[in-house]
């Protein structure tokens, strides 16, 4: 596939470190590789990635790895910091001038959505801020689009300035505004026209409506899309109209979406809002920690991380692991790890979590059945202390008794035996495999 | 022949025959001495090493190529350099040259792949993209060329769903001289290419253009939309769509790859509209696209005139991809 996260690409270089104390040079070299190529795979640009793998190497290399955590997980962190720190915190406001109206300014490519999120803005400010909010169609180029504005604003109820195509779109901007004045709105929204960043004629028409109606935001919207060309039409648009703000688009599809990484990059400039869908409401504040995840494909890995880190007593893991060595684990062992999984939170969520689990087969929408977990959960609890520490003791009469205590059936303590006893060969097979070190495939019963 | 002398060839004859003007216009940034750029990669790397081809790996992924078709290459000039002992990276020239036309051009063949149009009989060509990459505009501007062609075309506005999408459409059909088959927003979008099929016969039209409203591919009932748009031509005039038109916006990165995957799976496209090449953006992803599911692109779109649209030219795209990209890292 082409599309794998950071922490799948990273997983042949983690199992080489695996128990390694410290991350030599090497392996750093190792995994940036992978890094790389996983923010490549994103649409990030790739001088900004060469920038960013410069500053990973260095906080990477001769970093202690902390005991909690794999040195993969850790250059993950690094990396998912330096992407966050990179992004900015989230920053949605909407300026507010001093004397009305607030006049915003939406620029950007031909298809980028600027007409759509113009109507999605001004949905925003009426329901979230409470103002009435005018749209102007300064797009005078391409067929339709005051009329695909004039739709949104008919959706909405609400006021659409237009001069038809023949006008002038500086004069529109200006005519607009006077209009504003007078009915008392306190936004005014500018729809501009799509135009390449490299065509001086339209950018310079873009120059001269900023001028005419000096505006207190210039929003550029961007396709989440756009791949390596991100910087380039950033950097113009930016250059020539010391843009404000930036509106992702389309984010409700399955593009990595580096390109934000690309603008925040080279305009320095805050991602305000991203465009979640094709509805009128589906305009959200820009989360910068949710978007570094995104790129890295990662699903929450960290929080995952945390969680376990929160739960999981270190005391009690290193018994268990001993237990595991010399083969002592019994069904009070079992009975206590599954309440220790449980404490993590819902299983489903647990699994959203991990990356690529969703793709994973069997695993695609897999309802885990916490009720099947609680039979389990049953079965231990029917069975006397002797049983629990030595299964080996069961017979017909003892499974029997197991059942009608638990209110399951003799099969099903049949199969919760077989499988428990499949989990501890299976323990020792790693056990031995790699002495103490994390295991991987590990099966739960109820799993 | 060497990739050089391909590529000079190609352009001196493209220079004499003057085979599109609005081509070159589109890509005259790019228009530069697209060899000697591509010594002067070669001259700053004396050896073949690491270091050469993670460059090499740059440079083309900074067109969007797509990073798994790059590696793919880098991994095959790797082997190739290692079989023929080349030390030297003025010889690894030709071997750059021989891999890039195989992975562009594929083994058999580099013509000019012109689209399926029907003689004496309906053909029926299906657009399909996303949201915003110039479905409506592409149809505007293929309309205009199949009716300078001398072909009888009509259009059906599918997409009922975007505020304009239809008004859009009309004013496109007005500047092409063609009919514009619609019914009201939000209608059912199937209905509308039923009746635009309908009209097209009773019209005797050659040439039936079907626009559909942009989705974005993950969201699987659109998708199911779609594929009943095209369940519904199939069923309506066995052999159609003779054509299905995915609309790729040439800014638009690695998405592509998986936009071109499912809507193939969707209505199974035929070939790509490669739209807003006229701006910086190189559209690399399309190399990507037609190495790794064999879709080729069919047309460019080059601004935003009505007869700025043109068939593609892989030799002109080639060029306009790498001369540009050897600049800036000449630079």
């Amino acid at each position: 596939m082409a599309f794998e996260g950071l922490a799948d690409r990273l997983q042949d270089t983690i199992k080489k470190i695996t128990g390694k104390g410290k991350v030599s040079e090497q392996d750093v070299k190792e995994m940036t590789r992978e890094v790389r190529l996983a923010l490549l795979e994103a649409d990030v640009n790739f001088k900004v990635v060469k920038d960013l793998i410069k500053r990973i190497k260095e906080r990477a290399v001769g970093q202690e790895v902390m005991e909690s955590l794999t040195p993969g997980q850790q250059v993950i962190k690094v990396v998912k910091e330096e992407l966050t720190e990179l992004m900015g915190g989230v920053q949605s406001k909407i300026a507010v001038a001093d004397r009305s109206p607030t006049v915003i300014m939406m620029v950007g490519l031909q298809g980028a959505g600027k007409t759509t999120t113009t109507g999605k803005l001004a949905n925003h400010l009426r329901k979230k801020h409470n103002r009435s909010p005018l749209l102007v169609a300064c797009d005078v180029y391409r067929p339709a689009a005051i009329k695909q504005l004039e739709t949104l604003g008919e959706q909405l109820s609400m006021p659409v300035f237009s001069m038809g195509t023949e006008a002038n779109p500086v004069d529109i901007a200006q005519k607009a505004m006077e209009q504003a004045k007078e009915e008392h709105n306190d936004y005014v929204i500018i729809d501009t026209a799509g135009r390449l960043h490299v065509d001086s004629d339209l950018m310079e028409e873009l120059e001269q409506i900023k001028a005419t109606v000096k505006p207190d935001e210039i929003f550029l919207v961007v396709d989440a899309m756009t791949g390596q060309d991100a910087v380039n039409v950033a950097e113009s648009f930016n250059e020539q109209l010391d843009i404000s703000g930036v509106v992702l688009t389309k984010l409700d599809g399955d593009t990595r979406g580096g390109a934000a990484l690309s603008i925040k990059a080279v305009t320095d400039k805050p991602i305000k809002f991203a465009g979640m869908g094709e509805k009128l409401d589906q305009l959200e504040p820009f989360h910068p920690e949710r978007m570094a995840s995104r790129i890295l494909g990662m699903g929450d890995v960290l929080s995952l991380i945390e969680k376990a880190q929160t739960n999981v007593d270190e005391k009690q893991a290193k018994e268990l692991e001993e237990k595991m060595r010399t083969m002592s684990f019994t069904f009070d062992d079992f009975l206590e790890q599954m309440g220790q999984v449980k404490n993590m939170g819902p299983l489903e969520d647990l699994m959203a979590m991990i990356p690529g689990a969703n793709k994973m087969k069997g695993l695609k929408n897999a309802q885990i059945d916490e009720k099947q977990l609680s039979h389990v959960e049953a079965i231990i609890q029917s069975m006397t202390k002797q049983e629990r520490k030595d299964p080996s003791l069961m017979n017909a009469s003892r499974k029997k008794r197991i059942a009608k205590g638990s209110g399951t059936s003799v099969s099903q303590v049949n199969r919760l035996l077989k499988q428990f006893d499949e989990m501890k060969k299976m323990m020792k097979q790693m056990t031995n495999m790699q002495k103490g070190k994390k295991g991987k495939g590990m099966k739960f019963p109820f799993m | 022949m060497g990739f050089m002398e391909k590529f000079k060839n190609t352009f001196k004859q493209n220079d004499r025959e003057d085979v599109s003007a609005k081509y070159k216009e589109g890509m005259k940034k790019t228009r530069n001495s697209f060899s000697g750029k591509i010594n002067d990669l070669i001259a700053r790397y004396r050896k073949v090493d690491e270091d050469f081809f993670e460059e090499l790996e740059e440079v083309l992924i900074s067109a969007d190529v797509g990073v798994m078709t790059v590696m793919d290459l880098i991994d095959e000039l790797k082997m190739e350099v290692k079989r023929r002992n080349i030390k030297d990276s003025s010889e690894v020239k030709d071997v750059i040259s021989e891999q890039l036309v195989e992975i562009y051009y594929g083994e058999d063949n580099e013509e000019i792949e012109e689209i399926n149009l029907q003689e004496n009989d309906l053909s029926i060509i299906l657009v399909v993209g996303v949201n915003g990459v110039g479905k409506t505009t592409s149809i505007g501007k293929l309309a205009h060329q199949l009716k300078q062609q001398g072909k009888n075309v009509v259009l059906a506005a599918g997409d009922t769903f975007r505020a304009g999408a239809i008004e859009q459409l009309e004013v496109w059909g007005e500047r092409a001289g063609v009919d514009v088959i619609k019914q009201n927003a939000g209608s059912d979008p199937a209905a509308v290419i039923f009746d635009g099929i309908k009209a097209a016969k009773s019209r005797n039209a050659d040439v039936l253009i079907c626009d559909t409203a942009g989705r974005l591919q993950n969201k699987v009932n659109l998708m199911n939309e779609l594929a009943k748009v095209k369940r519904v031509i199939e069923r309506e005039v066995p052999g159609a769509p003779h054509e299905v038109l995915l609309v790729l916006d040439a800014t638009t990165g690695q998405n592509a790859l998986s936009q071109a995957k499912t809507f193939s799976e969707a209505t199974d496209v035929s070939g790509i509209v490669l739209t807003k090449l006229d701006g910086t953006a190189k559209g690399g992803i399309v190399l990507a696209i037609r190495h790794e599911l064999n879709i080729p692109v069919k047309y460019v779109g080059l601004g935003e005139q009505i007869e700025d649209l043109q068939k593609f030219d892989a030799n002109a795209f080639v060029y306009g991809l790498f001369a540009d990209m050897l600049e800036e890292q000449a630079e």
